[in-house]
């Protein structure tokens, strides 16, 4: 026994060294692949990796980029934002990647960053997030607040709802985002005393948190929810929730027991896609709604070749691990999607898999025809796109009620509403 | 082999690997062999070896589980990284003096406590300090109750537990989920310069070394005796006249300290440190470096720490999705076949040879 552990150990350290020197072909531009595939994250960083796969194989099956085809070098985050780091300079440093695709969390993001600042790389972030960042390394294809959550208020707004309850994970991107609203709302004339969950001062009197935050993994939403039905009982308010992953069964389920409804005061999540209801049962947020630059069941011809396009591929796709079955497309998928369509006409466009080169392409405003309408890239590293908003129904999809067309990606909104 | 001639294998293979690790590793990454992600790779590997030996050092010389080292580890960290977040100066996102997360949080000055954080001596007294102060807080009421086994091991682990959910509150103001990153500087020195990185390492592959021959020390003492009958009888210990209490909570304090020393290695070298290296999976997995390495040995947790990242890194890129079931199962493995951990291998070696050998010599039964 002890002699086989040893030689499995001695495999173990030989397989090592062959994976330190891998062989490169010439035909094939490497591509980084950063997300977490182990740990917390991973029941939304793989549908990331899986879509970004089937966009390979699409872009190679049709000749690839430049001649070349992408030979992609997925590593995983493990939900661990040192490793993020470590892995982010592993892409860079060793593999030499010509871009990557990754990160969920803003934790990972700011983990990377410094990385892809001192080895001028590229880095395609796809998911919503807070803002207040624009790195020359960085291409957000992600929704900024802008995209999300102020056209989420328009919306109520016209709908007649007064008053506006803000609740939120307690990280940046609530937090970040909840400021930018209160601002928004603010000068919207909406009134202070309208706006909910409560507010933090400094010294001087200056409001510098606002809304109500629970820790990650909080359970109990008793005395929240009774709050927001006292809140509510004036048939007019509405709430406005950053409320991240797992938290959001347990503040449903108490919500839809306190006898709250879509129709008395509904709630909108910036944070709960088709994705995330494979893991989250979809009943009892029927009628409330979802506000992202793309859904599922946007009806046109693009969207219902990329879905399908899509199955297929995960029907013959023999990568390992893969889930093959109730899979949904869903916004950051497409941002993801759109994101290798993007860096690839920037790629065209400068005849050159340069870094300096392709960001000045893609600067210069490129624009791709994807499943949730069109998009174009801006001198600020953003994108600008559509945004819908969606009625959650049973089955886990999104009714569209609402379109907001080109909206244009603005990353520094604290201090513009005034 | 004599017991002599084992110490003198032992100290050859020592100042072997000290060589190899202090001299060997610099010059080649000096000389471009080995490149900035790896030498940063393995700086981080000996961080997570120091952390291991402090694990070791309760758990396999005093017999104390404590799962709640990383946050020992952790707060080594934060408190350099708070020197190191002064030392961004304006050129975070917001280009303003003080740290990006306290602009977003409103905050135009830097609340009183980060004052001093600017000073290195002081955020270095401070790795020590806060560390120091809080294990023996936590360890002279343990151990004053007489608290043991099992339990002391869940305090710990509650212990960090609480330490994360409070670190993960924006209203601490210490970065809260995000924790600090993006560092730019260190002493003046750039931190992305190939000169700081190898400075690092060789900081942390000497710490490992002096603490290395600090333990090796203490265990030969009279000190490290009683310590390892505490490990074995402690009611005897304490019947025969030794305060066990005192003895627990030096070591429960000396192993806090090289946790935290670790942690502040750990911080310029990886670029970040957050919450989620205290909360609960941190400590366990320092306990599993140690089971692995071979527990109640001084080089057994080095080669853990050091083994099971390399493991870890490496199978993170190869095999992506099967990663986990690697380590799992090499866990399984070890524990039921390699109880002595890998550094127990060239012993079981021997003995299955001796045994070998020794098989045809056995004389036939006689017959009656």
């Amino acid at each position: 026994m002890n002699n086989k552990l040893v030689s499995l150990l001695s495999a173990g350290a030989l397989a090592l060294g062959a994976s330190l020197g891998t062989a490169r072909a010439a035909e094939t531009v490497k591509v980084g692949v950063l997300h977490s595939l182990s740990g917390t994250m991973a029941i939304s960083e793989t549908s990331l990796r899986d879509i970004l796969l089937f966009t390979f194989d699409e872009i190679n099956a049709k000749g690839g980029v430049l001649g070349k085809k992408i030979e992609p070098v997925v590593v995983d985050g493990a939900s661990n934002w040192p490793l993020f780091a470590e892995k982010a300079k592993q892409l860079l440093e060793q593999d030499k990647v010509a871009v990557t695709f990754g990160c969920w969390t803003s934790v990972s993001r700011k983990s990377v960053l410094p990385v892809f600042e001192k080895n001028n790389g590229l880095l395609f972030y796809p998911v919503q997030y807070e803002g207040e960042e624009e790195s020359q390394n960085v291409a957000y294809t992600a929704e900024a607040v802008n995209q999300q959550a102020t056209p989420a208020v328009d919306y109520y707004l016209a709908e007649g709802k007064k008053k506006f309850y803000l609740l939120g994970s307690d990280y940046v991107y609530p937090q970040t985002t909840n400021l930018v609203l209160l601002e928004y709302l603010l000068s919207k004339g909406v009134k202070l005393e309208n706006i909910g969950g409560g507010f933090r001062k400094d010294g001087s009197g200056k409001i510098i948190s606002a809304g109500k935050y629970t820790p990650f993994g909080h359970t109990d939403y008793q005395q929240i929810v009774a709050e927001i039905k006292q809140f509510a009982a004036s048939g007019d308010a509405c709430v406005i929730s950053t409320l991240n992953g797992d938290t959001n069964v347990p503040f449903f389920k108490e919500y839809a027991a306190s006898g709250l409804t879509a129709e008395t005061c509904p709630v909108v999540s910036f944070s709960i896609s088709e994705d995330e209801f494979r893991g989250l049962p979809a009943k009892q947020l029927v009628g409330q709604l979802g506000c992202w630059t793309y859904f599922q069941s946007i009806d046109t011809p693009a969207n219902k070749k990329f879905v399908a396009d899509f199955q297929a591929w995960l029907k013959k796709s023999n990568v390992p691990g893969l889930v093959k079955e109730g899979r949904v497309t869903c916004s950051p998928m497409v941002l993801s999607y759109v994101g290798v369509y993007l860096w690839k006409a920037a790629v065209e466009k400068a005849g050159s898999f340069d870094v300096d080169k392709v960001r000045a392409a893609y600067k210069s405003g490129i624009s791709f025809d994807g499943p949730g309408g069109k998009v174009t890239t801006q001198k600020n590293m953003h994108v600008t796109k559509n945004v819908y908003i969606g009625e959650t129904k049973a089955d886990g999809q999104f009714k569209i009620v609402k379109s907001f067309n080109n909206v244009y990606g603005e990353p520094w909104l604290k201090g513009k509403f005034k | 082999m004599s017991a002599a001639t084992v110490r003198r294998v032992e100290w050859i293979a020592v100042a072997v690997i000290a060589f190899a690790l202090i001299v060997l590793v610099p010059l080649l990454h000096a000389n471009g062999v080995i490149g900035n992600f790896w030498i940063s790779v393995f700086g981080k590997w000996l961080c997570y070896a120091l952390l291991a030996i402090s694990v070791d050092l309760l758990w396999g010389y005093t017999g104390l589980l404590s799962l709640g080292q990383a946050l020992f580890f952790t707060l080594g960290g934060y408190m350099h990284g708070m020197y190191l977040m002064r030392m961004i100066g304006d050129l975070g996102q917001y280009k303003k003096p003080i740290p990006d997360f306290l602009v977003f949080l409103g905050w135009e000055r830097l609340p009183a406590f980060w004052e001093p954080f600017s000073s290195f001596p002081f955020a270095l007294t401070m790795v020590f300090l806060v560390p120091g102060i809080i294990s023996y807080l936590f360890g002279f009421l343990a151990f004053r109750s007489r608290i043991k086994g099992v339990y002391f091991s869940i305090l710990t682990q509650a212990l960090t537990y609480a330490a994360s959910i409070m670190f993960f509150r924006n209203n601490l103001l210490l970065g809260g989920n995000n924790g600090f990153t993006d560092f730019k500087f260190i002493l003046g020195y750039k931190l992305n310069e190939p000169g700081t990185i190898r400075g690092l390492y060789i900081a942390t592959a000497v710490t490992l070394l002096l603490v290395f021959l600090f333990c090796r020390w203490l265990s030969k003492t009279k000190f490290g005796l009683v310590q390892q009958a505490i490990r074995d009888g402690e009611n005897r210990v304490l019947f025969s006249g030794y305060a066990t209490a005192h003895f627990k909570l030096f070591i429960f304090v000396v192993a806090a300290l090289i946790a935290a020393v670790g942690g502040a290695l750990y911080t310029p070298q990886v670029g970040i440190i957050n919450p989620g290296e205290m909360q609960a999976d941190k400590s366990l997995e320092a306990v599993v470096w140690v089971a692995v390495g071979g527990r109640g040995t001084l080089l057994g947790p080095i080669v853990g720490a050091i083994g099971i990242n390399g493991l870890k890194s490496w199978a993170t890129t190869a095999y992506p999705d099967l990663w986990l079931i690697i380590l799992g199962g090499l866990f399984i493995l070890v524990v039921l076949f390699l109880p002595g951990g890998i550094v127990s291998i060239p012993a079981r070696l021997k003995t299955l040879a001796q045994k070998l050998r020794a098989k045809p010599e056995a004389p036939a039964p006689a017959k009656p």
